[in-house]
């Protein structure tokens, strides 16, 4: 199997790499996948007062692609709304990467994993304003 | 003793640049085409290249080809890739090569019901005009290995398409010597050889439109779609390859020197006393003589001609440890002491007008030395 | 400290061809050396080839210690496998229709056994235990009336452990049913003697001991002897077990490797196991970094390491600069983890993370040296992006986590 530039760059230079307060109330968390299915995404985000992503980190376990999968979706999800975030989709991550057929499925886990961020956010504001 | 040899219908000497081309993958790059890393990647590219080197020079498409260990693999995996039921018959013509006659038998033992398809005494499977509607499978051959008649393979693919029934052709003695195209003719399955035409010994190859309907010969590994289990011999696979571009490139210019030689043998024995060229009218491949020496036994004369250095055969290899008669010229309606009699000359375009003058020559001698002897004896001839 | 880049060590999935093996193949495939057809019986060319491909069987089992005309040549290992159960199964159906195998056998086993299912056969697959080897006790139980053929292989390909074959062979023999054993992984490795070992066929694989791929041979007794269906009919060569041309090079090439093998074993296998033991106590005191089967009933050439919450895949592109594997050759292009470490009952997640690290006559110090450096430096630059050592690193217990599946 051979990977594209754009995979491997992000594989050799992921971007975005760590963690943030996951209590914090600006901070949303999704993680997704399995260590069984081989592989796990963590992806976090901090979000402002106006709804805007202002950072975002992740950390990865899996294949290259599944790296460079959730590398590249910091970067774009960063300085985008929250409705614009979650409307990313997966097959735009496919082919910005150029991911082979039997990788798509990184590119699901990581539209799956800012989908579960923004619900996390969603779910500790709305609580924490009721 | 300079050595000439005639006997290329049973293997050919490797082209020197084929051999060019596997040294690089003996000697110093490895790796398993199914591995992920650099080195497997390395080996699965040289067997991409290699697949569209072969499907080129059939007209095939690359998907088409699997590769195997030699055209017996491809004849047995063509033949029982076939699901049959005991109530299937198969046909398969009375000439073909023992890697299809075998596993024909062998499918006959196991219930289904084998019927030979008659030829003339030319050498050519009869042409029919239907088959028995329970037939699932024929095979004819596309050239015949000891007298070269090229059989009339559009007709019999026409007949089984029209029929639904499967169609193959051992493609074997005909690749690399006259025009194959698979498109064109119209067969299922085909197989091939790689050591006949300058490739080396153990690779073969089936071409097939009919992936979905196969069933694997070698099971595991899950190589060729899974229809071909067994890490691939890289090396040769690069040599069938190379071996497939040269035979594309220098087609017409090794049929016309193979055609020239034939010629010059042909006119050469044809005024000889007692010497008869087998399917001299067929169409025939053009680098293979099938002679019946009258009063000699092939085999003598196969064993005289070696001792003065010339390689030829009585029969097809996989026969010449048996004395029997060969099993095509009796299907032609020859008697068992004229096939018995038979000596076959195979050349290619590496031979010379010198070899075969020199093949004349010790032919004659043995002629004269069998005359002369019977003389002595006041034997009749 | 010299090393080429990158550094092979994917032993076990192929070996490089031995210089002395590719320079004696030479011989056979010019006109100037010998290129006759074997089963040309007429003239020199045939003969000499014959001669050629005869004296190359003689190496295949004065390596195994058997009597030449018990090994009959084939393509490769998987054409032996195919041939030695399919056939065996075929020729003594009337006597039953049960065979037994393991989960941990090589597909060229596995698949055949799948196929003689689908025919009508019952196949029986045990279980390992964790440390890879079966256990005789549950072989033995195994075993019943209509058992015609035990097929188990010698060492393993992904994790390298040895199975016991003379053992097993006292209780097949007793019990009166064949004994095939996949010999692929062993030859040159581990001492065979068929004088000895109760094994009633046997296959070998020319590529995986330094020779050319696309041959190798099986291993058939004769006393008590052994009869198989032929699963290739034709022109009736080897004594009708298989038919067709031998290809003289790729003989020639397999015997000067077994040959090669017999005289260098010993000394090759010690000097091997110092640059595995090398590597292996270079990477041991990391945490979380478990090997894979018995080290103790293992050859030397294989190391196989999980290196927990590290992905495999990942890994092996971190550590391009070494050719290893995540598993067999032949499953490794799939994102399945390998179905033999699931067969020890190693977690799903162990599975995944694994690497095989396979040397062998070329492997020098310097390479194991220069692997050590890289594994320590890739594996922890992937645990740092890893969610899962950090959650390792904060005390979670992975196991507690409900994860989603996908």
């Amino acid at each position: 199997m051979s990977y594209s530039e754009k995979v491997l760059d992000h594989y050799e230079n992921p971007r975005n790499v760590g963690a943030m307060d996951k209590d914090d109330a600006s901070v949303g968390t999704g993680m997704v996948g399995a260590p069984a299915c081989g592989d796990v995404m963590r992806l976090q985000i901090k979000v402002n007062e106006h709804g805007v992503i202002e950072d975002a980190k992740f950390k990865t376990y899996g294949c290259g692609s599944a790296i460079a999968s959730s590398s590249l979706l910091t970067e774009w999800v960063k300085g985008k709304t929250l409705e614009e975030a979650g409307a990313i989709k997966n097959t735009e991550i496919a082919e910005e990467l150029a991911l082979p057929p039997v990788k798509i499925h990184c590119s699901v886990l990581a539209e799956s994993a800012i989908k579960a961020a923004i619900e996390d956010y969603q779910s500790k504001n709305a609580t924490t304003t009721a | 003793m300079m050595l000439v040899y005639l006997d290329n219908n049973a293997t050919t000497p490797l082209d020197e640049r084929v051999y060019e081309a596997m040294c690089p993958w003996l000697k110093s790059t490895y790796g398993n085409p199914s591995s992920v890393h650099s080195f497997g990647r390395k080996a699965r590219a040289a067997i991409h290249q290699a697949r569209e080197q072969v499907a080129a020079l059939v007209n095939a498409h690359p998907s088409q080809v699997i590769f195997t260990s030699g055209g017996t693999e491809a004849n047995n995996f063509a033949l029982k890739a076939v699901s049959l039921t005991p109530a299937s018959r198969i046909a398969v013509s009375a000439i073909e090569h023992a890697s299809v006659l075998g596993p024909a038998l062998n499918l006959s033992q196991q219930g289904c019901q084998l019927d030979k398809l008659p030829v003339n005494l030319q050498g050519q499977v009869e042409p029919i005009r239907s088959l028995p509607p329970e037939t699932r499978l024929v095979s004819v051959m596309w050239a015949n290995n000891e007298m070269g008649a090229v059989q009339t393979v559009a007709h019999f693919s026409a007949l089984c398409r029209a029929q639904g029934i499967i169609f193959h052709t051992d493609a074997s003695q005909a690749v690399g010597k006259i025009s194959v195209d698979f498109a064109a003719s119209g067969a299922h399955l085909m197989s091939f050889s790689g050591h006949k035409f300058h490739a080396p010994q153990g690779v073969g190859v089936l071409v097939t439109d009919k992936f979905n309907e196969l069933e694997p010969l070698l099971h595991g590994g899950g190589q060729e779609k899974g229809l071909r289990g067994g890490t691939e011999p890289v090396a040769a696979l690069v040599g069938l390859g190379k071996a497939a571009e040269l035979a594309l490139q220098e087609l017409p210019q090794r049929h016309q020197k193979m055609l020239a030689l034939r010629n010059a043998l042909e006119n050469a024995v044809r005024p000889l006393d007692g010497v008869h060229i087998v399917a001299e009218q067929a169409a025939r491949l053009p680098n293979t003589v099938m002679l019946t020496v009258a009063g000699f036994t092939g085999e003598t004369l196969v064993m005289e001609l070696d001792r003065c250095g010339i390689a030829v055969s009585s029969g097809s290899a996989c026969h010449s440890a048996h004395a029997e008669p060969s099993h095509v010229l009796l299907a032609m309606g020859y008697t068992p002491e004229q096939a018995k009699s038979a000596i076959r000359i195979s050349f290619s375009a590496q031979n010379t007008l010198t070899d075969i003058e020199i093949l004349v020559q010790a032919l004659k001698k043995q002629l004269d030395n069998f005359r002369s002897f019977a003389a002595m004896q006041g034997l009749m001839f | 400290m010299n090393v080429n880049l990158p550094i092979y060590m994917d032993y076990s999935a192929t070996t490089p061809v031995d210089p002395r093996v590719a320079e004696k193949m030479m011989h056979y495939l010019t006109l100037q050396g010998v290129f006759g057809n074997p089963a040309s019986r007429s003239h020199k060319f045939g003969w000499e080839a014959e001669h050629a491909v005869e004296e190359a069987r003689e190496h295949i089992a004065a390596l195994v210690n058997a009597d030449p005309k018990e090994i009959v040549w084939t393509s490769g290992a998987t054409e032996s496998n195919n041939l030695a159960i399919k056939g065996v199964a075929h020729f003594y159906q009337a006597q039953g229709k049960h065979i037994i195998t393991c989960k941990t056998e090589h597909k060229a086993v596995l698949d055949p056994c799948r196929q003689l299912e689908r025919e009508g056969f019952e196949v029986t697959y045990l279980d390992p235990q964790p440390n890879g080897l079966i256990d005789l006790k549950e072989l033995e139980a195994n075993i019943r009336k209509d058992t015609i053929l035990v097929s188990l292989m010698h060492v393993n390909n992904e994790i390298g452990v040895v199975a016991d074959i003379a053992a097993i062979g006292e209780i097949t023999r007793a019990h009166k049913v064949l004994f095939h054993v996949d010999a692929a992984q062993s030859t040159g490795k581990v001492a065979i003697d068929l004088e000895k070992m109760k094994v009633d066929l046997m296959s070998f694989s020319a590529h995986k001991t330094y020779g050319p791929k696309g041959v190798g041979a099986l291993y058939v007794r004769r006393k008590p002897r052994v009869r198989l269906e032929a699963q290739m009919h034709g022109g009736g060569h080897e004594r009708g077990m298989r038919s067709g041309t031998l290809a003289t090079h790729q003989c020639v090439g397999m015997g000067e490797a077994f040959r090669i093998a017999r005289e260098e074993m010993l000394s090759e296998g010690e000097r091997i196991k110092a640059l595995r033991d090398k590597l292996w106590n270079g990477i041991k005191d990391m945490e979380e970094v478990y090997v894979n089967g018995d080290l103790e009933h293992r050859v030397p050439h294989n190391l196989n390491v999980s290196f927990n919450f590290v992905e495999g895949e990942s890994l092996i592109m971190a550590l391009k600069d070494i050719a290893v594997s995540s598993g067999s050759a032949c499953t490794s292009a799939s994102l399945e983890p390998s179905y033999v470490l699931r067969a020890l009952g190693r977690d799903d997640e162990l599975a995944h993370s694994s690497i095989r690290f396979s040397i062998g006559r070329f492997t020098t110090e310097a390479d194991i040296d220069y692997a050590i450096d890289l594994i320590r430096n890739k594996v922890g630059k992937l645990r740092e992006l890893s969610p899962l050592w950090d959650m390792f690193k904060d005390g979670v217990d992975l196991k507690s986590i409900q994860w989603s599946a996908h």
